[in-house]
């Protein structure tokens, strides 16, 4: 074919380098942080550490996925973090030793572990549906719809928190089977380790061979294909809220439990982190990409930096700095990726 | 015999302005039927009302006899009505299969049934002889296999109409033939066609019958065995057509700019453009969609990456690094979606008139002079005829037209040698493209050089002096304006699409 002429090979072989760069920027980024962390605290790998940050990363990546769908059909949700620690709150107050000075109910029953686990799953959902609805319906931008929804959930989870018997005041006292069935172990496997991947993998099938999967990429990647290809648009969105909800109630159930009380105050500013390893781990803002893959590294090299750096002995206001500058980053990257066209 | 699909004095206004005006039509089963009519005749609406993405306000559409209203497009597809829309509406993050069984996904148990899809879909591109990995990404593909994915997804409906939106617009001339092959093949299926095409000889080649709209009306149908083009354009014009363009009273001069090698580093690519504009010279752009014309322009204007490229004012090389650098040097640029990259909706007259230049406007404490920025407007809306009740009224009030001229003279006030206009009558009803016409060439006049992108042939044959005609990002040939046709224009537009695979840069 007549082709204009090539560029010459030294040329490729930059451009090459250049996309490499460019698709790979932000793990490289993240390698060298790492290995300035290993070279000078060469006791950070250990079983210990690792099995610390991977306890660590369940309960963010649980939120992570909620999010993360969100973020596949171009919204974002500011609500997470308030809506987790409702849930965190609700299943507080139902799973307290009966021996405990100050319960929430006084009177409760033990109940099973799974019924505040539900309790807490369906309030969520409601609450992130109608998020999903107001989106969907009234076409408000995601970032106002869960703002608005952000600060109404604090006032009601405020309301309840200074509903129990003994006032406002942290929950704690747990009932020892929802202690250990959320920081115990399974031959050696932290069980928010196993919570974590059974959610990972659910949520890897959800996404890749479902319908509904397949709708949230196409309504995220184009809405306007996808509706006069028939898939009803508002019901996917709708969906995916919803699912989000779920796994918020999950994520506060064993958040809960995990720093071992819980008060109107959890879960706030878990929206920020959850957003942050969403975006370092490639999926778009700019709608219908990203992977369960891409969530869990996301997740893990924010956990693996923050607790590297604090195993390092870093202050914790330069770690700020550096987490800062890695979403920026991050997001620069993944621009230079899909937008590079120009 | 029956018709298959009776549309029945069907009304369709947005925002008061009546768009579609009792239309009716009919279509014959296993027929192929054109529908014909300038930009904004009603074509796409009248589709879209039948299709479930408008509502009409009144009239009636009858499929073999019962009376119908689709809400939706799903409930469309589910009846046998299928759509290939003129702005590809695809999911490109996503695979061949994912788009074309996207609303219909076959279910084994809970689960997307991926075996059943890759079988379907690669027994439906046997059968239309598509050789295209089922697997590719969307935004892999170049437009016109895009376009052929978007087809053969129309037809896996097993659709009693299916509705094909300019089909053609970016298929080379051997997929065109393979188009019509499978129309051919439907036909004999027994599902008809509507076919919307500005394309005279795709219609007389392989449509039946033609309807032809026009501002919303309903003009006639016609059998295309009875009916000749004349006839035909003169149904679709609905007057004679001498006098659609204004004079040419022009005078090209000297080479005025030059460029040469141009290329640029990223999608869609453009490579090795060399081309001359005289002195008060109209050069047409003329190519297909995706052919490389918008990012020509954008490569000189500095907002896309140059790979190559020389610029050449007077023989005197200059740089053009950014839109600044082509300010500087007397360009501009008005840009093709007047809506996204032109107005600014939601700003008055004087504010949408004096952006580009405000700069000059700055007195001494660097506050603006706001009596001249409304003075110099005052010059342009009487110049430009520019209707209006103000200058200070919102822009997005005005007519496509009156906003058309309000941004030409947003230029025109930073005194620009060189326009460049990316399809400046796009969206502008017919009346007002005379005026943009003759703006065009009394620009021409006073000795500027204009260089004219556009979509519409007789446009370009009409107020141009040269043609200069794009094909896959290169200049397949520059015509002398007197000397060619549209055939011509049209040959050369396809010329490099044979190999359209890329070079890679």
């Amino acid at each position: 074919m007549n082709a204009p002429a090539l560029p010459k090979l030294g040329s490729m072989t930059a451009q090459k380098w250049r996309d490499f760069l460019i698709n790979n920027g932000i793990y490289i980024v993240i390698f060298f942080i790492i290995a300035i962390i290993v070279i000078s605290e060469p006791g950070f790998i250990s079983i210990a550490v690792f099995r610390n940050i991977l306890t660590q990363s369940s309960v963010r990546l649980i939120l992570a996925f909620g999010v993360g769908g969100i973020i596949i059909l171009q919204g974002t949700d500011l609500s997470l973090g308030r809506l987790v620690g409702f849930a965190a709150v609700i299943s507080a107050s139902l799973l307290q030793r009966a021996d405990y000075a100050s319960r929430f109910y006084p009177d409760l029953p033990a109940l099973p572990l799974f019924v505040p686990l539900i309790i807490a799953m369906l309030v969520m959902a409601l609450f992130s549906g109608i998020n999903g609805w107001v989106v969907a319906r009234f076409k408000i931008h995601p970032f106002l719809a869960t703002l608005g929804m952000m600060i109404t959930v604090y006032g009601i989870l405020s309301i309840y928190f200074a509903s129990g018997a003994p006032g406002p005041q942290p929950i704690g006292g747990y009932d020892d089977r929802y202690t250990e069935a959320v920081v115990g172990e399974t031959l050696g496997v932290p069980n928010l380790v196993i919570y974590a991947a059974i959610v990972s993998a659910l949520v890897w099938v959800l996404w890749n061979k479902t319908t509904f999967g397949k709708n949230l990429y196409a309504v995220g990647g184009n809405p306007e294909a996808a509706e006069v290809s028939g898939v009803n648009v508002t019901h996917t969105i709708v969906w995916v809220y919803i699912l989000a909800g779920f796994l918020y109630g999950i994520g506060g159930f064993l958040e809960a439990a995990r720093i071992g009380s819980a008060n109107n105050g959890t879960g706030f500013g878990y929206e920020l982190d959850a957003i942050a390893a969403c975006v370092v781990g490639g999926i778009s803002f700019s709608g219908g990409i990203g992977k369960v893959s891409g969530a869990i590294a996301g997740v893990l090299m924010f956990t693996i930096i923050s607790y590297g750096m604090t195993f390092m002995g870093l202050d914790q206001y330069y770690q700020y700095i550096i987490k800062g500058v890695i979403i920026v980053v991050a997001v620069a990257l993944d621009n230079q990726k899909y937008l590079k066209k120009t | 015999m029956q018709e298959l699909l009776y549309i029945q004095e069907v009304s369709k206004s947005f925002s008061g302005v009546q768009v579609l005006k009792n239309v009716s039509l009919k279509i014959k089963s296993a027929s192929v039927h054109a529908l014909m009519g300038e930009n904004g005749a009603g074509k796409s609406t009248l589709m879209k009302c039948l299709f479930g993405i408008y509502r009409q306000d009144s009239g009636q559409f009858f499929l073999e006899g019962n009376e119908f209203n689709f809400t939706d497009p799903k409930h469309a597809l589910e009846h046998g009505v299928s759509m290939v829309h003129q702005e590809l509406n695809q999911v490109t993050q996503r695979s061949i299969i994912d788009n074309i069984w996207l609303g219909r996904y076959p279910k084994s148990g809970l689960f997307v049934d991926e075996k059943k899809m890759r079988a379907d879909t690669l027994a439906l591109f046997e059968q239309l002889s598509i050789h295209l990995d089922p697997d590719t990404l969307l935004n892999q593909l170049s437009v016109s296999q895009r376009q052929m994915v978007e087809i053969a997804k129309a037809i896996s409906y097993n659709a009693k109409i299916i509705v094909l939106d300019e089909p053609t617009s970016s298929l080379t001339e051997k997929e065109v033939e393979m188009l019509f092959t499978m129309i051919r093949n439907l036909q004999r299926k027994g599902v008809s066609v509507i076919y919307i095409s500005h394309k005279m000889d795709e219609i007389f080649e392989i449509c039946d019958e033609v309807t032809v709209l026009r501002d919303g009306s309903f003009v006639g149908t016609e059998s295309l065995k009875e009916i000749n083009m004349e006839k035909l354009v003169n149904m679709m014009v609905g007057r004679q057509l001498e006098n659609r363009f204004p004079p040419k009273t022009n005078v090209p001069g000297e080479v005025h700019f030059e460029v040469k090698n141009l290329s640029t580093s990223y999608k869609p690519y453009i490579k090795d453009v060399n081309f001359a504009l005289r002195r008060g010279e109209i050069l047409g752009l003329a190519g297909l969609v995706g052919a490389g014309r918008t990012e020509t322009a954008e490569a000189i204007f500095g907002v896309r990456t140059r790979a190559s490229g020389e610029f050449f004012i007077d023989g005197n090389p200059i740089t053009l690094k950014s839109p600044k650098d082509a300010k500087k040097n007397h360009f501009a640029f008005l840009t093709e979606e007047r809506r996204r990259t032109g107005i600014y909706p939601v700003g008055n007259i004087t504010f949408n008139s004096t952006i580009a230049n405000v700069n000059a406007y700055k007195n001494k404490f660097g506050f603006t002079k706001d009596r001249e920025m409304e003075k110099d407007t005052d010059t342009q809306i009487k110049a430009m005829r520019i209707r209006t009740s103000s200058k200070r009224e919102l822009i997005r009030s005005l007519s496509g037209g009156n906003q058309q001229k309000v941004i030409i003279g947003r230029w025109l006030l930073t005194n620009p040698d060189i326009l460049i206009l990316d399809e400046p009558t796009r969206g502008i009803d017919v009346g007002a493209k005379y005026e943009i016409y003759q703006l065009i060439i009394n620009l021409a006049m006073q000795n500027k050089s204009v260089i004219m992108i556009s979509s519409e042939m007789p446009e370009l044959l009409g107020i141009t002096n040269r043609i200069l005609v794009m094909s896959n990002g290169r200049v397949a040939g520059i015509l002398e304006t007197e000397k060619t046709n549209q055939e011509e224009i049209f040959h050369l537009a396809t010329k490099y699409l044979n190999n359209s695979k890329e070079a890679e840069i």
